[in-house]
């Protein structure tokens, strides 16, 4: 939103292709936050096109398909910038596959889209920022929180806490969070070893610095921290380096009139994003100075950034949650035991079916990556699921033609 | 616009909020949305068009996503795995 604005804002004639109805990405969802609102009514003033729909397929350069609801965009641009944003990355456990074991993120998305999470007990699990954030916004809709399990040390904690100094709006929003959640038992050192239940999740036992307890629950909010979304970059043929689209200090990545900004080019939240967004968006329209005066305040957020990542490293422990019969890859239920005799992600792939369902090892390949080590590095299109009819067919003559754009 | 649609699951009639999306329809009514291939009924992880656990029939056209389709008036959900 940030980079189509600046564009548009520039003279330039700019689309917005996203994957869900409504503008703001994951965290936004087109809701009335003051923030997203000033930048819907930015997007609206400078005369943005918005579209809805999932690209899938480069068949040209400067060309992209996307598939809407009952519809086939063909898009064609000159600059593109790239904003496919971040998802959660699940670790598997026994118990994990249960309905009502759902991501961090994932229940309160639920839950900003219609599910009434009144009077319902949901145990919180996992890593990273992310599981503050959540426990405050279902307490605040009125859910029942038991326990936030936060996989690192206690130490590590306090080294974040300390890197935050520099950074006192992240400190207010952190103090606002802890207000929201007092009365919750936050525990660090702790983590979900095992979820039962008969046809949806009754119970999750957690390990607390060593200790096993048991807490029944109506729901498990249990995300890994955020892996980038690089599949349409790697379709696309940018460079990728440690899973993250590599790109220069003006966002651009290494293919010609592709910008990439936010998440994708390493997890470091909304505000970095929107600053990175602004500089794509500026250079896109030949605005470099003014792109260039947003580097320092890009710079402060990205060091906050990488105090992020170390501090929510994953601890080594969390490689023996899964018993053999695990499931691992959910879309083709192959479980632990299948896959660990098997050298890489290639050869899983090619003997298991591991990775090869409709999600296309977006969930079991973060997990397969920590788990063994692997590294699922290729794609082919189509990078989602399409109808048949619209891989075999070329769209309507009624072509929509972009400058800029974002998945 | 109506504040609340009628539609159904797997036949019987629900009444939702309108900007509910069919994932949410789905738990609210308590439904799995699919049976995976080893028959594990399966709702929906990631909330966000990635995991494709909550792929439901709509209107007809299977494996649809419900965590990023709107709920609207007369709409036929089926779980179709």
């Amino acid at each position: 939103m940030a980079a189509a604005a600046h564009a548009a804002e520039h003279g330039q004639r700019v689309g917005i292709i996203d994957d869900n109805a409504a503008l703001g990405g994951q965290i936004w969802r087109g809701q009335s936050e003051p923030t997203a609102s000033k930048w819907a009514e930015r997007l609206r003033s400078s005369g943005v096109t918005v579209l809805c729909g999932r690209i899938f397929h480069e068949p040209a350069p400067h060309t992209l398909l996307a598939e809407g609801d009952d519809v086939l965009h063909e898009l064609r641009y000159e600059r593109l910038i790239l904003a496919t944003g971040a998802r959660e990355r699940f670790l598997p456990f026994p118990g994990w596959t249960l309905a009502n074991v759902m991501g961090v993120g994932g229940v309160q998305a639920m839950v900003k889209s219609g599910f009434p999470i009144r009077g319902k007990r949901v145990v919180i699990a996992g890593t990273g920022p992310l599981l503050l954030a959540a426990a405050a916004y279902l307490r605040r809709h009125g859910a029942e929180i038991p326990i936030i399990c936060e996989q690192v040390s206690w130490a590590r904690l306090a080294r974040f806490s300390t890197a935050l100094l520099g950074h006192p709006r992240k400190i207010v929003q952190g103090l606002q969070l802890k207000r929201q959640f007092a009365g919750a038992r936050f525990c660090a050192n702790s983590w979900p070893v095992a979820a039962s239940g008969k046809s949806a999740i009754e119970a999750v036992t957690t390990s607390r610095s060593g200790k096993m307890e048991t807490f029944s629950c109506d729901y498990l909010a249990c995300g890994f921290h955020l892996v980038p979304n690089i599949e349409l970059p790697l379709l696309l043929g940018c460079q990728i380096e440690n899973s993250c689209v590599h790109v220069d200090d003006f966002q651009r990545t290494t293919v010609a009139d592709v910008f990439c900004a936010g998440e994708p080019t390493g997890i470091g939240g909304v505000e970095l994003s929107l600053v990175e967004g602004e500089i794509a968006g500026l250079t896109a329209a030949g605005r470099i100075a003014e792109a260039s005066s947003l580097f320092p305040k890009r710079e402060k957020l990205q060091r906050f950034a990488r105090s992020l990542g170390q501090a929510f490293r994953l601890r080594p422990e969390l490689r023996s949650l899964p018993a053999p019969e695990t499931i691992v890859c959910r879309c083709e239920d192959v479980r632990y035991s299948n896959l660990r005799e098997h050298t890489g992600w290639r050869d899983a792939k090619l003997q298991t079916r591991c990775g090869m369902g409709p999600c296309q090892g977006r969930i079991c390949g973060p997990a397969t990556q920590f788990l063994f080590k692997w590294n699922p590095d290729s794609v082919r299109p189509p990078i989602f699921p399409v109808h048949v009819e619209n891989m075999a067919s070329r769209p309507d003559p009624e072509l929509c033609e972009t400058t800029g754009g974002r998945e | 616009m109506l504040s609340q649609v009628t539609m159904t699951v797997n036949g019987s009639p629900m009444l939702v909020p309108t900007g509910t999306t069919v994932a949410a329809a789905m738990a609210i009514a308590g439904q799995a949305c699919r049976n995976s291939v080893s028959g594990e009924p399966r709702g929906p992880l990631c909330g966000m068009g990635i995991c494709f656990e909550c792929r439901v029939a709509i209107n007809g056209r299977p494996h649809r996503l419900g965590c990023q389709a709107l709920c609207e008036e007369g709409m036929d959900v089926r779980t179709s795995e």
